[in-house]
């Protein structure tokens, strides 16, 4: 380690809720991306549930908000070393879908699919109790659509670019399938609080 | 039950692109050719190559341990002895601010690179760099890169900015033939003021819109009018491949 004479930082009071190498974006909110923004039309956009599971499903906008909606109060951490804090998600819980198509048993691996072709992959248990949702509300509002909207997956417990914009299927499988960044030199689990950036971490 | 075919639209990204762990850079140059950015060349030892649009992630440490990272692209092609790295200052910009500001000539930095596999050209298929601002960067990379391997003639380029001034690279970029759009002043060649138009990138990409991969760079607001006016001028969505910059 290299200490930079004259860097003092610019660290904002100390928080226990902020994980190592990250520092809090106060009210910004990048935008990162590496494609193009689609347009989605809620009506004709489905999600789907396949792979190892007893009963593959697809819902349409109207049946996924017919569930019942639950949400998040917290933090979301970018691997580019942003956290934003204080946040409000909602959405239906992935619990819900997993619990509507029955996994299988040697299903252990999930690979989520926007409809750009993006790609994340995340073990199952990383997606089941209450850690995983598909978001549509944020802070009170329709979810914008250079955050993902009008629907993403949203997993905040993990590096936020395991949240798939404009998710559109979940694949259950019985190996992992590393996803776009995880091919591209990210880290293939992504947690926080262990500092899982890149390849290796 | 068989697995469903995954089929994804974004083109594979193909061989894993190199990374390299933590190194201690030196700082060997540093210019300010504009108030508000820094050019610094880093001599970094045991350097793995990097592919052009790949960016570093430079660490901060203050004395009590308390450490800042942040990404920047990088300018320079692999076959450059040092590794180069335009910073634009951000308004409080906790890690930019102190290399614009602070840092000189023998100076140490923890550095690690060459990161990201996506936002990279190999120089082996046609490639249209659009730029706005700074994120012509990581574009310069892939021009020098594109001369020193001999490929000048797979790669073309359209930069914007608001005035000369703002252009990172403003004279390498007019001499290699680049399309230069400033904004609020008529530009080289006799361009007159205006913001980048499919006007400008039309003729880059001849009679074949399809047969070319697309790197946009720049601001969110530019990244998201520049994909807009590329998917105009007959660019498939899919061959376009865009890094956002900014705070982040």
């Amino acid at each position: 380690m290299t200490v930079s004479h004259g860097f003092g930082g610019r660290r904002r009071a100390p928080r226990s809720d902020l994980p190592p190498g990250q520092y809090d974006t106060g009210s910004d909110w990048p935008v990162l991306t590496a494609e193009v923004t689609p347009h989605l039309d809620p009506q004709r956009w489905t999600m789907s549930v396949d792979g190892l599971v007893e009963t593959p499903t697809t819902w349409s906008w109207d049946e996924l908000h017919a569930l019942p909606e639950t949400g998040y109060e917290g933090p979301i951490h970018c691997v580019t070393t942003w956290s934003k804090f204080g946040m409000s998600w909602s959405g239906v819980s992935v619990d819900l879908l997993l619990d509507a198509v029955g996994a299988q048993e040697r299903a252990a691996y999930v690979l989520a699919t926007s409809t750009t072709g993006y790609t994340t992959n995340l073990p199952l248990e990383h997606l089941r109790g209450g850690k995983a949702w598909l978001a549509w509300t944020v802070d009170g509002q329709p979810l914008p659509r250079d955050h993902g909207g009008p629907v993403r997956l949203f997993v905040p417990h993990l590096y936020f670019w395991k949240s798939a914009k404009w998710v559109t299927r979940l694949t259950l499988l019985d190996h992992d399938v590393p996803g776009f960044w995880e091919q591209n030199g990210y880290h293939d689990l992504g947690d926080p609080w262990r500092e899982q950036r890149y390849t290796g971490d | 039950m068989a697995v469903p075919p995954l089929a994804p639209t974004l083109p594979a990204p193909g061989l894993l692109a190199p990374s390299g762990g933590w190194r201690t850079a030196t700082v060997a140059e540093v210019a300010r050719p504009h108030p508000r950015a820094v050019r610094l060349r880093l001599d970094v030892p045991d350097r793995v190559d990097h592919l052009p649009g790949q960016h570093y992630v430079v660490r901060l440490t203050a004395p009590d341990g308390y450490t800042a990272s942040r990404s920047y692209s990088l300018a320079s092609d692999a076959s450059d002895p040092l590794v180069e790295l335009w910073v634009e200052r951000l308004d409080d910009g906790e890690v930019s601010s102190y290399l614009a500001d602070e840092v000189a000539v023998g100076d140490r930095l923890d550095v690690r690179g060459p990161l990201g596999g996506w936002f990279v050209w190999r120089g082996t298929a046609p490639a249209l760099g659009v730029g706005g601002g700074s994120g012509v960067v990581p574009l310069v990379a892939m021009l020098r890169h594109a001369r020193a391997t001999g490929v000048e003639d797979l790669f073309r380029l359209a930069a914007a900015a608001r005035g000369w001034a703002d252009l990172p690279y403003a004279d390498e970029l007019r001499d290699a033939g680049a399309v230069l759009a400033l904004s609020r002043e008529d530009g080289p060649g006799g361009r007159a003021r205006g913001r980048l138009a499919a006007a400008d990138v039309a003729p880059l990409l001849g009679a074949h819109p399809e047969g070319w991969t697309a790197y946009v760079c720049g601001s969110a607001g530019f990244a998201e009018s520049a994909s807009a006016l590329l998917l105009g001028v007959g660019v498939p969505a899919g061959d376009v491949r865009v890094e956002r910059f900014g705070p982040s």
